[in-house]
């Protein structure tokens, strides 16, 4: 059974989306994903230089725990995602974790588009909630 | 099929309601015989026997209606003598003219099927309600009464929840013009609820009804029975109503065009223009949903995702709001009808097969041609050929109380031929929304696009002045700075100049560049009169106040308005007040008078301050007034804007608070740990 959990954080750090698949034991993903912002943290402030290009936004694995891969990325308005995957999924390749946060990004982008979404806001959109759930879902899938 | 042009045929000749249309389906599907396109002949005599008529009226109206001439009973034949039944039963003579007017559905005695029973006794006692008024009824129930609708739906067995919030909140008078029938998402639903429990419904529907959206409820509860008492053929079409249900609420009248077109014009004049992000939401939050809501509308109208909305865009925006403001639930995905180009987005609602398209194409070309051909606008109003295309039509009709009977064909034709290419299209669809969103996604991620996004929703309330780099009269002059300090008035200014009395123009902007320019040319002469700035610097000063506006303007800016006014009115003379960038809006008209002091004060007098004192405070006048405009669209721009920052504010102002509380909650939870 392979997890995977995504969530968002507000530049501030609270959680703006919260996501995980197939199963919902997401305390656990919380807090791995809490400890894993301190990586993302420190990966941020040591980018120097301007954040255009998108491979820095990216950040990578950030640090693989005895079950999970965590990966980070964090927008240029210092949005992060960070995804959580099961160490079992050894065939989800950086590409496709890669393609995954492009996606979340796009989506995102379109969520702030909306007028009536105000930053920091939980997203509620269906429309977001609809590429998570089919990209999650793809992933799991896909193993 | 036989059945279908027959009922073209029939249909044509005929104009139907759409209660009758129901229950003559549902009497039809009673009748069905062996042969498709064919009612059995016994079962026919059998219904009219319960016609309770007299045996030759039965023969004329089976003469009349065809059947007798072609052997059997088609459809049309059918529901021609039904009406003709009915005609009969009323005391009309049987005849084909008869069944042009409003007619009370026929009565069957000792029908086997209890609901066409009561199903006939209802309609009766609703129709001399319904039927005359149906159309003129239309606009009236669309007028605020679906609350009404909202309330006998609430009786029902919904299988969705329909939305008791909206229902709530009154809809905003130019929105409650607009009717969706909110039964016809419920028609398709319904269809599979029991009897019982529509009749049940129904019952006390009927009671509750005192208008026509009562009735119409009334209707389309009479409606089920049919339905769900269809045979296989009329099964087919449930499935169909689903879709034409979805479809009906969600096609733009071109009323409702105009409605949403005049709308755009007042948020911005342009109709080929964007209207921005924070203009629309401004506009839209005026309706009063509830902003998930607007948010979710938002992302359905959005097609581009760019953050606006063209006019396209805006219009299905609109259409959802007031769709929703009537009560229907809001799409998961934009509806086939609404979408603003062919093959957009699929639409989720539809679980349409291609045989189901099929019966639904039929019935349409049936509502086609039977509304081409009729000529009694009324009945064309409320023409509802069948189950299918009886949705479209209640919308168009009640709409069209004129009766456009070629408009009420072609958009018919429009929902034929999507069904008809439905099949086809999800999957370019599924292919195009990857598209279409990959496209949308040339905006840059590697640079602050979320940044940008953010920044550019609050740019466009208060739109920097743009300073106008073209200037025929650019000279010595630093004319960009004053240009960029000055703004709005320049272009209306630039006119001005040339006339020898020049009109004063609102910001006066321009002339003072202008004069400035002229300044600069004539910079010689002006030497006379400099001395009179210090006249026009108290006066300038002394008209500070007036200008609340543009604080920042006034010293040089007031300077520089007399001085303008000085050289407009002289076209001699000319002050170089070249520092002068900024300039006045409300200084300008009291300038005159000071001017003319100074003036009078200063070297030559000129000829030209004195000339029209009665032209000047005319246009004085006009200029307050256009002075007075101007800072009163400033100041609702900025009150836009900070309304927008307080909003923002107020909520981040939440989240702290709610911060706060949780971590208060953890502290107290955590000092008994601590003293322990």
């Amino acid at each position: 059974m392979f997890h995977i959990c995504l969530l968002m954080f507000s530049p501030q750090n609270y959680p703006l989306y919260i996501r995980s698949v197939p199963c919902q034991n997401e305390l656990k993903f919380h807090y791995t994903v809490h400890t894993s912002l301190d990586v993302v943290e420190e990966k941020v402030s040591a980018v120097g230089k301007s954040l255009a290009d998108q491979r820095e936004l990216y950040l990578g694995l950030l640090y693989p725990t005895e079950d999970y891969k965590v990966y980070g990325y964090v927008t240029n308005s210092k949005v992060k995602f960070v995804i959580v995957v099961d160490s079992s999924n050894t065939s989800l390749r950086d590409n496709e974790i890669r393609s995954m946060f492009r996606k979340l990004h796009n989506s995102f982008t379109d969520v702030m588009c909306n007028p009536f979404y105000n930053p920091g806001d939980p997203i509620q959109s269906k429309a977001f909630n609809g590429i998570v759930s089919g990209m999650m879902v793809q992933t799991v899938c896909v193993f | 099929m036989d059945q279908e042009s027959a009922a073209a045929s029939g249909a044509s000749l005929i104009s139907l309601t759409e209660h009758e249309q129901r229950y003559y389906s549902g009497l039809r599907a009673l009748c069905q015989a062996d042969a498709p396109g064919k009612l059995s002949s016994s079962k026919v005599a059998e219904l009219f026997k319960a016609s309770q008529l007299p045996p030759e009226s039965l023969h004329k109206v089976t003469e009349v209606c065809g059947a007798k001439h072609l052997g059997y009973f088609g459809t049309a034949q059918f529901y021609i003598a039904l009406k003709l039944l009915a005609a009969a039963q009323s005391g009309l003579p049987v005849r084909l003219e008869s069944v042009a007017g409003n007619l009370p559905l026929p009565r069957f005695a000792g029908l086997k099927n209890e609901p066409e029973m009561r199903y006939a006794a209802a309609p009766p006692a609703s129709d001399p309600q319904g039927a005359p008024v149906g159309s003129v009824a239309w606009n009236a129930a669309d007028r605020g009464s679906f609350r009404h609708l909202e309330a006998n739906t609430d009786k029902k067995p919904e299988p969705w929840s329909p939305p008791r919030s909206p229902c709530g909140s009154p809809p905003r008078s130019p929105l409650t013009y607009r009717s969706y029938p909110y039964s016809k998402q419920r028609n398709g639903v319904d269809a599979q609820i029991p009897y019982d429990g529509k009749l049940s419904s129904r019952s006390i529907v009927q009671p509750e009804q005192h208008s026509s959206p009562g009735h119409y409820v009334n209707k389309l509860a009479a409606e089920h029975p049919a339905v769900a008492q269809a045979s296989s053929a009329e099964r087919l079409n449930q499935p169909a109503t689903l879709s034409y249900s979805d479809d009906d609420p969600w096609r733009i009248t071109a009323e409702q065009l105009d409605y949403y077109t005049n709308q755009f014009k007042i948020l911005q004049p342009d109709l080929g223009a964007l209207i921005l992000g924070a203009v629309a939401k401004n506009f839209f939050t005026k309706s009063k949903l509830p902003i998930p809501e607007l948010s979710h509308i938002w992302e359905l109208s959005d097609v581009d995702r760019d953050g606006a909305l063209t006019f396209t865009e805006f219009c299905i925006a609109f259409h959802l709001i007031v769709a929703r403001k009537n009560g229907y639930p809001l799409p998961e995905s934009l509806p086939l009808t609404l979408q603003p180009a062919p093959a957009q987005h699929p639409e989720e609602r539809f679980p349409d097969t291609p045989e189901s398209s099929e019966p639904l194409i039929v019935f349409e070309d049936a509502a086609l041609r039977s509304c081409q051909v009729v000529k009694d606008p009324n009945s064309v109003a409320r023409l509802d050929p069948t189950l299918a295309s009886r949705k479209q039509d209640l919308q168009e009709e009640s709409l069209n109380q004129d009766g456009s009977v070629t408009r009420l064909g072609s958009s018919r034709e429009k929902p034929a031929l999507q069904l008809g290419a439905f099949p086809e299209k999800p999957e370019p669809h599924q292919d195009l929304d990857p598209q279409t969103r990959t496209k949308t996604r040339q905006r840059s991620y590697s640079s602050t696009s979320i940044d940008d996004a953010i920044k550019k929703a609050e740019e466009p309330p208060t739109p920097p002045p743009r300073p106008q780099k073209t200037h025929s009269r650019a000279s010595s002059l630093d004319l960009n700075k004053l240009f960029q300090q000055g703004a709005p008035g320049v272009k209306s200014g630039w006119l001005l100049p040339p006339p020898a009395l020049p009109p004063r123009p609102s910001a006066s902007q321009v002339p003072h560049f202008l004069k400035v320019s002229e300044q600069a040319s004539q910079s010689k002469v002006q030497q006379p009169n400099f001395a009179d700035f210090s006249h026009f610097r108290e006066e300038g000063g002394g008209l500070q106040e007036e200008s609340g506006v543009k604080r920042e303007e006034q010293g040089l800016a007031s300077r520089f308005g007399l001085s303008s006014e000085d050289l407009g009115s002289t076209s001699q003379q000319d002050v170089s007040c070249t520092p002068h960038g900024q300039v006045p809006q409300k200084p300008i008209r009291r300038k005159y008078h000071p001017e003319s002091q100074s003036l009078e004060t200063g070297a030559p007098p000129p000829p030209m301050p004195f000339l029209p004192p009665a032209k000047t405070s005319q246009k004085l006048l006009s200029r307050q007034k256009r002075e007075i405009q101007m800072a009163i669209r400033k100041n609702r721009e900025t009150n836009a804007v900070l309304r927008r920052l307080n909003s923002e504010l107020q909520q981040q102002l939440k989240v702290v608070h709610q911060e706060r509380v949780t971590l208060e909650s953890q502290l107290e939870l955590l000092r008994p740990l601590a003293s322990t």
